[in-house]
């Protein structure tokens, strides 16, 4: 099972060590984990994606919420949340592939971003499922470099009155 | 005033009494502040041991024990005591020394990261950058420490930070934050339900752990036992929570517990837990407690709910406050059948044990261990302070001691060794009057008697027996059982005499070899308010 925690933290220095060490010690997963500042400059929004039991899943929760620079956790399954991953690969083309990679591209609306005679560099942004699929298409070619973002994520407008 | 005299004078304004510690270059601006203040200071001889005699004062007055060293080896000789304080959550607040703000990260001489090192086990950690913080974060250092589920919380500071000036110290009179908000209040449907299913339920029972004295709840947990008539166990924390001869109280459950206790807990049909964690100790299988029967726990903190065991009734809250709305009200169900049966078990159980324990007390040539922990306890004073160490001293003490008035210290969730004797310092100074007896083996009594020098230099009056077999009897037991007898770097051959020790501390010295003088002996060992060692001749046969 996948789970999302967005929290909202402490903005300042140690306390992502602080939850990553948490994490590490109480041997939880981390599929992804990105940091940003929020509105708020003394606040930072840290969206953790991890998996595991239901037990353990909750217990990720109340941790979190015992971590004193932690202010609030969100938890939410993939299915409540708008989940988005940014990811940048740097290919090597020729001539015989260079016009599937371009279909492919637009067919999943990936960018090519940078452009050289033998190399490109793809931007896609968009859910992670989506974003695994595409990159899947480069299976057969040859990737120079790649760099995710990992999840970020948001939960879903509900009726109004459910956002403050 | 410099940071250094802010620090001290935050501590006046939290009203400490003592601070334990250890000097060095980098927190001697604070050791030569405090001078200026009523703060007295006790110098240990070894830096764990000022947060073990920070953690038995804390114990004892329910206050915040504090304790202070330098950087490097300061900070990283103390790391045990902060670790023992967590796993038993005990609120202390542990000031260490850093080197210069712009050398720290470049490993210069004595530069240790003890944040980092102890962000595991600390309930939380500050990094003083800037002196004028000082004020805002030891008001808050003391509240977390003290609040909610208790616990250790450190400071480092470097030492520039505490030299530097500053104007207009202000005490803040609460600490503001956002992220810390513990539980207080039980919820009333969660409790409404725990009433619900005890008018349901045929053989219930309270499991009652060491959150239950940090809560200062012992009387209100009693008054719920007596009031609806639940036999009541406890874990190792929660020793004392009952007297011993309260006729509703079934002992210690758990690996080195009472048959009937952990039978009465196999058998019950309803578990209350109160400010214990279900740990593996207690419980042996946590997973598997809730298979036939209702768990009930009650905890400050919501993470140790549902951790070790899925409970079907979580009821998050200060137990002191969930046990005051309990006591608000009475379930009429009759349990008799199920005390009976508990209490029949009971004297089953002790009989032979009796029967037993009095044919080896005739048969030994040594010391019979139980039988010492049960006569020291009836003549200790109604009030005294027994601080266990840790090993099979530890089983003796907590399967035989007998709680009337006083209290019961020991490492319970760490299990560190050398424990009891800083731990007992501290309790000793907390409360002078009271009389304080530290039992230890002789393993443990080699990592911390260096702290016979304190107790002599501060003429704290406290009674040591020392358990000795000439063994680390615990893992010697271990290596009998599992290994049949192949025993592994567990012979203490070599360690000191005892009465040389005690005449080289300038303490008196009692010899007890075997049970025919042990009334004689005791009466010696705690006639008077003096510090006092007593040898206590074992077998190393004997089992815990």
């Amino acid at each position: 099972m996948k789970r999302i925690y967005s929290c909202l933290v402490e903005n300042r220095s140690g306390v992502l060590a602080k939850v990553a060490g948490l994490f590490w010690r109480r041997c939880f997963n981390i599929d992804s984990l990105t940091v940003g500042e929020t509105e708020d400059k003394t606040v930072s929004n840290m969206v953790i994606v991890s998996s595991g039991d239901e037990r353990t899943l909750e217990q990720i929760e109340k941790q979190l919420n015992k971590k004193l620079d932690i202010i609030k956790v969100k938890t939410f399954d993939e299915s409540e949340g708008i989940t988005q991953e940014l990811v940048l690969v740097k290919i090597r083309y020729n001539r015989d592939n260079r016009k599937d990679i371009m279909e492919n591209c637009q067919i999943m609306g990936a960018r090519i971003v940078d452009l050289s005679k033998s190399m490109m560099t793809i931007k896609m942004c968009d859910t992670p499922e989506r974003v695994q699929m595409f990159l899947d298409t480069l299976k057969s070619i040859r990737i120079v470099e790649l760099a995710r973002t990992g999840t970020l994520a948001i939960t879903k407008i509900k009726e109004q009155g459910d956002e403050k | 005033m410099t940071g250094a005299d802010a620090l001290a004078k935050c501590l006046q304004n939290e009203h400490v009494e003592y601070v334990f510690g250890y000097p060095g270059v980098a927190i001697a601006p604070f050791f030569n502040s405090i001078l200026d203040t009523d703060i007295k200071t006790v110098l240990v001889r070894q830096e764990q041991n000022a947060a073990h005699s920070a953690n038995g004062y804390a114990r004892a007055t329910g206050k915040v024990g504090v304790a202070a060293v330098t950087s490097g080896p300061g900070a990283t000789n103390i790391i045990t005591g902060i670790a023992t304080a967590f796993a038993d959550s005990i609120p202390i607040v542990v000031i260490t020394g850093q080197v210069k703000s712009s050398l720290v990260g470049s490993d210069v001489f004595q530069e240790a990261d003890i944040c980092g090192a102890c962000e595991s086990f600390v309930k939380y950690s500050y990094i003083l950058r800037d002196a004028r913080d000082i004020p805002r974060i030891m008001k808050e250092a003391f509240y977390i420490a003290n609040s909610g589920r208790r616990g250790p919380v450190l400071i480092d500071i470097p030492i520039d930070v505490q030299q530097e000036e500053i104007k207009d110290f202000k005490y803040p009179e609460e600490a503001k934050l956002r992220t810390y908000k513990p539980t207080v209040q039980g919820n009333t449907v969660q409790i409404k339900k725990v009433f619900a299913r005890l008018k349901e339920a045929k053989r219930p029972i309270i499991c009652v752990g060491g959150g239950v004295h940090l809560a200062r709840a012992v009387e209100a947990v009693r008054t719920f036992a007596d009031n609806n008539r639940i036999p009541v166990v406890c874990t190792m924390m929660g020793i004392g929570v009952m007297k011993s001869n309260d006729p509703m109280f079934f002992g210690m459950v758990g690996n080195n517990g009472n048959s009937y206790g952990n039978r009465a807990m196999n058998e019950a049909d309803m578990i209350i837990m109160v400010g214990a964690r279900v740990a593996d100790r207690s419980i042996s299988q946590p997973d598997l407690i809730t298979e036939n029967k209702t768990l009930v726990h009650i905890d400050v903190d919501p993470a140790e709910i549902g951790k070790n065991a899925g409970p079907e009734i979580p009821l998050v809250g200060d137990i002191a406050s969930v046990f005051e709305v309990f006591n608000q009200q009475k379930c009429d169900s009759e349990y008799t059948e199920w005390v009976d049966r508990l209490k029949a078990y009971k004297k089953e159980t002790e009989d032979k044990k009796l029967q037993k324990l009095l044919e080896r007390v005739r048969k030994s040539s040594t010391v019979t261990p139980e039988e010492f922990i049960i006569e020291l306890c009836q003549n200790m004073k109604d009030d005294a302070i027994y601080v266990a160490d840790v090993g099979q001293n530890q089983m003796w003490s907590c399967g035989n001691y007998i709680m009337r008035n006083g209290r019961f210290f020991t490492s319970g969730g760490m299990g560190t060794m050398g424990y009891s004797i800083p731990a007992a310092l501290g309790a000793k100074l907390a409360d002078p009057r009271k009389q304080v007896v530290a039992v230890i083996g002789d393993g443990a009594f080699q990592m911390c008697f260096m702290e016979l020098a304190t107790m002599r230099q501060y003429g704290v009056p406290v009674k040591i027996a020392v358990i000795k077999n000439g063994w680390l009897g615990l893992v010697r037991q271990y290596q009998h059982f599992t290994y049949k007898d192949r025993f592994s770097v567990t012979d203490l051959s070599g360690s000191p005499e005892l009465d040389k020790i005690a005449e080289a501390y300038g303490m008196k010295y009692i010899k007890l070899s075997n049970n025919s003088e042990m009334a004689e002996k005791l009466d010696d060992f705690l006639e008077k308010d003096e510090s006092i060692l007593m040898e206590v001749t074992v077998d190393p046969s004997e089992i815990a």
